[in-house]
C-alpha cells in the first residue's frame, strides 16, 4: 500500500485528538504538557505531509516550517514547565482541579 | 526729621498697641515684665511724641498730613492718613505724659491684683487706641480708633468681673455710647456722601479744606450735629452722661486716664477737630450746630455740678465733676474758643488725672473705702496726697494765678463773654465756677478736715494724730474699729504712687508758664499764630471778677461744710432739693421708666411675633414641605425603588449564571474552547 495524503491526515487527526483527550482528562499538569506536544506533533505531521502531497515537493518549505514550529514547542515546554515548578512550590499540589483561582 | 516723623507717625499708637499684645500674652505671674513692658511703651510713645511736637514748634501753623490708599473697591479708592499738626501734637505730649504717670501709679494701686498683668495689656490697649484718634486725618481711621477707646474702656470698667455692679456699669458705657455713635457714623456716611472723601486735609481736596465744604455745604449743619451725637456720647454730655458715673465701677487708674483725662476729652477733640463743619456759614461766629453745641455744654455743666453737691462717692463727685468740665470746654467751642477750650482740655488732663490718683491714694489707704462721710482727718496721715490733691482740687476749683486750671477756665469766661448771641452762658458759667469751687470744698473737708467722724471708726483728735505721725515708721496707724470686724488701717501710699502725684501737681503748675495773658504761647500756638509777651495783659477785669466767685465760692464752702457731720448740711436745710440731686436727678430712673421700659415693650413685641407670627409662617411652610415630603418618599419607596429592585435582582442572576462558568478549572476553559473549534469546523463544512 502506497502511503497518501488521506492517511497522513487520519494518523494526523487521531493524535491530534488523542493529545487532546490527554489534555482535558489527565489531571497533572505534565501530562496536560504532554498531551499539548502531542496536538502540536499533529499540526507538524500535517505541515509535512501538506509539503511532501503538495505543488512543489522539491523546495524544503514544509520541514522548514516544521523545524520552526518544533523549536517553538520547545521553548513552550520549558515554559510551561517552569510554570508547573511555580505552582508547585506555590500551592503544593499539581492537581489542576484544586488550582481554580480563575474561578469568577 | 520734620518729614520723617511725619511719615512714620503712626509708630506712636503701634508701639503701645504691640506692647499690650505681648503683654496679654504673657502668664499672670509675670508681673514685673508686663509693668516693665507697659511703661516702656509709654515712655517710647511720650519720647516719640516730643520728636512730633518739635517740627509744630518751628513753624506757626504747621500741619503735615501723610495719606495712602487703605484699599480700592471698583473705582473708587478709600484713603486714610495720619496728620500732625498743633492740636495732634500738645494731645499727644499730654496722652503720653499723663499716660505714663498713671501707669507708673498703677504698679503700686494694682500691685494686688491677680489680673496684674491684663490690666497692663488693657492700659497699653488704650493709649494706643487713643493715640490713633489723635493723629488720624481721616473720619474713618478716627472713628475706628474712636471704637477701639470706648472697646479699651469697656474692658476696664469690666476689669474686676467677679463684681456684678462692674459688668453692668461697663455694658451701660458701652451701650450708652454706642448710640453716640450710630450718630456719629451716620454723620460720617454723610459727610462721604457729599464730599467723596473722608480725609481731613489733603492738598485742597479733604472734606475740610475749600473744595470739600464746597460741595457738603447746606447739609454742613445735620452732618455737624450728627458727628456731635458721637461726642455727646463720649464725653459724657447731657442726656448720654448716665454712663460716666457709673463708670467709676472699675480701677480708679482707669478711672484717671480714661473717664477723666483723655478718654471722655475725645469727644471736645473730635469737635474741635472737625469745626469747620461747625463754623461752616458762620455768621459773627455763629452757626446753628454751634449753638446746639452751647447749649448742650451749658446744661451738662450746670446739672453736673449741681450733682456732684450732694455726692458721697470720692470718684462719684470726680466723675460729675470731669462732667461738668467737659461741658464747659463745649460751651467754649460752641462760643468760637476752640483755642481756649482744647487748653483747658489739656490743663484738665492733668489735674483731674492727679485728683483721681489723688482718690486712688486715698481708696487705697483706706482699704477700698469710698465714701467720704467715713473719712476725715486724713492731712496729717497722708501728706502727699493731700498737698497734691488741694493743688488739684486749686486748679479744679480755678484758682488762678498758680493753677492752670484757672487761667484756662479765665480763657473760657472771655470766650462766653463775646458770644453775640446771649449772655446767658456767660453768666451760667460764672454760677458754675461758684459750684465748682462748692463742691470741691465740700470735698476736701469731707476728707481730709475735720476728723474721722464715722461712728464706725473712733474719732481721733488731732492730736493723736500728731503722735501716731512719729509711728509712721510702722508705715500705717491703726484707726480702729469699735464694733466687730476688720481693723482698719489708714496709710500713706508707697513712693511708686505718691512719685506720679508730685509729677502730674508740678505739671499742672509749671503748665501756668504757656498759659497766661501775658505770654499766650499755648493759644498762640494751637490757632497758629506766634507768640507775643505782654505783662500789662497779666490781670483782666474778668480775673477780679472770677478770683472774687472763687474765693466767694470756697469761702461760703468752709462756713457750711467747716462742721459737717454724717448729715450733710444741705440736706438738713433742704432735704427735698438734696435727695433729687443725690438720686442724680433720677435721670437713671427716668430713663428706666421711659426709654428702657419702651425698648423693653417692643422686644416683648418683637418676641411675640417672633413667637406666634414668623414662628407659625415658619411652621405653615415647614408642615408642607414635609407633605410634599411624604409624598415623594411614597413615590420613591413604590414607584422607582420597585422598578431600580428589579433591575439589581436581574443584573444579580444574570451575574451568579455566568460565574458559574467560570470555575476556575482551566480543563473546562480548554475543553471549551475544543467544543467551539469543533463547532466552528462543522459550520466551515456545513457552509462549504
Amino acid at each position: 500500500m502506497t502511503p497518501t495524503l488521506q492517511l497522513f491526515l487520519i494518523i494526523s487527526t487521531a493524535l491530534f485528538s488523542i493529545g487532546l483527550l490527554a489534555a482535558l482528562s489527565r489531571r497533572h499538569a505534565i501530562f496536560i504538557l504532554i498531551g499539548i506536544e502531542l496536538m502540536l506533533a499533529a499540526a507538524n505531521l500535517n505541515f509535512i505531509a501538506f509539503w511532501r502531497f503538495g505543488p512543489q515537493p522539491q523546495s524544503p518549505t514544509g520541514v522548514l516550517v516544521a523545524i520552526f514550529s518544533i523549536a517553538i514547542a520547545a521553548a513552550e515546554a520549558a515554559v510551561g514547565l517552569a510554570l508547573v515548578i511555580a505552582i508547585y512550590r506555590h500551592y503544593r499540589t499539581t492537581n489542576v482541579d484544586q488550582l481554580d483561582q480563575l474561578k469568577g | 526729621m520734620s518729614s520723617w516723623i511725619v511719615t512714620n507717625l503712626w509708630l506712636i499708637p503701634a508701639v503701645p498697641l504691640a506692647v499690650s499684645l505681648v503683654v496679654l500674652s504673657l502668664a499672670n505671674p509675670q508681673r514685673s515684665i508686663a509693668a516693665l513692658l507697659a511703661i516702656f511703651s509709654q515712655v517710647v510713645a511720650l519720647i516719640l511724641a516730643i520728636v512730633a511736637f518739635l517740627p509744630t514748634l518751628q513753624t506757626p501753623g504747621f500741619r503735615a498730613v501723610h495719606n495712602f490708599t487703605w484699599f480700592t473697591f471698583g473705582d473708587q479708592a478709600l484713603r486714610i492718613g495720619w496728620m500732625l499738626d498743633p492740636l495732634a501734637a500738645a494731645m499727644m505730649v499730654m496722652i503720653t505724659l499723663v499716660g505714663l504717670c498713671i501707669f507708673v501709679f498703677s504698679v503700686g494701686y494694682m500691685a494686688g491684683d491677680k489680673n496684674f498683668t491684663r490690666f497692663f495689656a488693657y492700659l497699653s490697649f488704650f493709649s494706643g487706641a487713643m493715640l490713633g484718634v489723635v493723629i488720624a486725618n481721616s473720619l474713618l481711621l478716627l472713628f475706628v480708633s474712636w471704637e477701639l477707646v470706648g472697646l479699651a474702656s469697656y474692658l476696664l470698667i469690666g476689669f474686676w468681673i467677679e463684681r456684678p455692679s462692674a459688668a453692668v456699669a461697663a455694658k451701660k458705657a458701652f451701650i450708652t455710647t454706642r448710640i453716640g455713635d450710630l450718630g456719629f457714623f451716620l454723620g460720617m456716611l454723610w459727610l462721604y456722601h457729599n464730599s467723596g472723601t473722608l480725609l481731613f486735609y489733603d492738598q485742597g481736596r479733604g472734606c475740610l479744606e475749600d473744595t470739600g465744604l464746597l460741595a457738603i455745604g447746606a447739609s454742613a449743619t445735620f452732618i455737624a450735629l450728627l458727628i456731635f451725637c458721637g461726642a455727646v456720647g463720649k464725653s459724657g454730655q447731657f442726656p448720654l452722661h448716665v454712663w460716666l458715673p457709673d463708670a467709676m465701677e472699675g480701677p480708679t487708674p482707669v478711672s484717671a486716664l480714661i473717664h477723666a483725662a483723655t478718654m471722655v476729652a475725645a469727644g471736645v477733640f473730635l469737635v474741635a477737630r472737625v469745626y469747620p463743619l461747625f463754623s461752616l456759614g458762620a455768621v459773627n461766629g455763629v452757626t446753628p450746630s454751634l449753638t446746639v453745641v452751647v447749649t448742650v455744654g451749658v446744661v451738662t455743666a450746670l446739672m453736673a455740678s449741681l450733682i456732684a453737691l450732694a455726692q458721697f462717692d470720692i470718684k462719684r463727685i470726680l466723675a460729675y465733676s470731669t462732667v461738668s468740665q467737659l461741658g464747659l470746654m463745649m460751651v467754649s467751642l460752641g462760643v468760637g474758643g476752640v483755642a481756649a477750650g482744647i487748653m483747658h482740655l489739656i490743663a484738665h488732663g492733668f489735674f483731674k488725672a492727679l485728683l483721681f490718683l489723688g482718690a486712688g491714694s486715698v481708696i487705697h489707704g483706706l482699704d477700698h473705702e469710698q465714701d467720704i462721710r467715713k473719712m476725715g482727718g486724713l492731712r496729717w496721715i497722708m501728706p502727699v496726697t493731700f498737698l497734691t490733691y488741694a493743688i488739684g482740687m486749686m486748679n479744679l476749683s480755678g484758682v488762678p494765678f498758680f493753677f492752670s486750671g484757672g487761667w484756662t477756665k479765665e480763657e473760657i469766661l472771655h470766650s462766653t463773654a463775646h458770644w453775640s448771641v446771649s449772655p446767658l452762658p456767660h453768666y451760667l458759667m460764672l454760677a458754675g465756677v461758684v459750684l465748682t469751687a462748692l463742691y470741691m470744698t465740700r470735698q476736701m473737708i469731707y476728707i481730709f478736715f475735720d476728723s474721722a467722724r464715722n461712728t464706725d471708726f473712733q474719732s481721733v483728735r488731732p492730736a493723736e494724730f500728731h503722735s501716731a505721725e512719729g509711728a509712721r515708721t510702722t508705715k500705717d496707724i491703726s484707726v480702729g474699729r469699735t464694733g466687730q470686724g476688720p481693723v482698719f488701717h489708714a496709710h500713706e501710699s508707697p513712693r511708686v504712687m505718691t512719685m506720679p502725684l508730685i509729677v502730674l501737681a508740678l505739671c499742672s503748675i509749671l503748665f501756668v508758664l504757656v498759659l497766661t495773658p501775658a505770654w499766650p504761647w499755648l493759644h498762640a500756638y494751637l490757632n497758629g499764630e506766634p507768640a507775643r509777651a505782654d505783662l500789662s495783659l497779666l490781670i483782666q477785669p474778668i480775673l477780679l471778677l472770677s478770683l472774687a466767685l472763687v474765693a466767694g465760692g470756697i469761702g461760703v464752702g468752709w462756713l457750711i461744710y467747716r462742721n459737717a457731720s454724717e448729715v450733710d448740711p444741705l440736706a438738713r436745710a433742704q432735704p427735698g432739693l438734696f435727695r433729687f440731686l443725690e438720686n442724680k436727678m433720677w435721670f437713671d430712673e427716668i430713663y428706666e421708666q421711659t426709654i428702657i421700659a419702651l425698648s423693653r415693650m417692643l422686644s416683648r413685641l418683637a418676641d411675640w411675633l417672633d413667637r406666634y407670627f414668623w414662628d407659625g409662617l415658619v411652621r405653615l411652610f415647614a408642615g408642607l414641605a414635609q407633605a410634599f415630603g411624604v409624598l415623594s418618599k411614597g413615590f420613591d419607596d413604590h414607584g422607582i425603588n420597585a422598578g431600580v429592585d428589579e433591575t439589581t435582582a436581574g443584573t444579580r442572576g444574570f451575574g451568579r449564571l455566568i460565574a458559574a462558568a467560570h470555575s476556575g478549572q482551566i480543563q473546562a476553559y480548554l475543553g471549551a474552547i475544543a467544543i467551539g473549534m469543533l463547532l466552528l469546523l462543522v459550520l466551515y463544512a456545513w457552509l462549504g
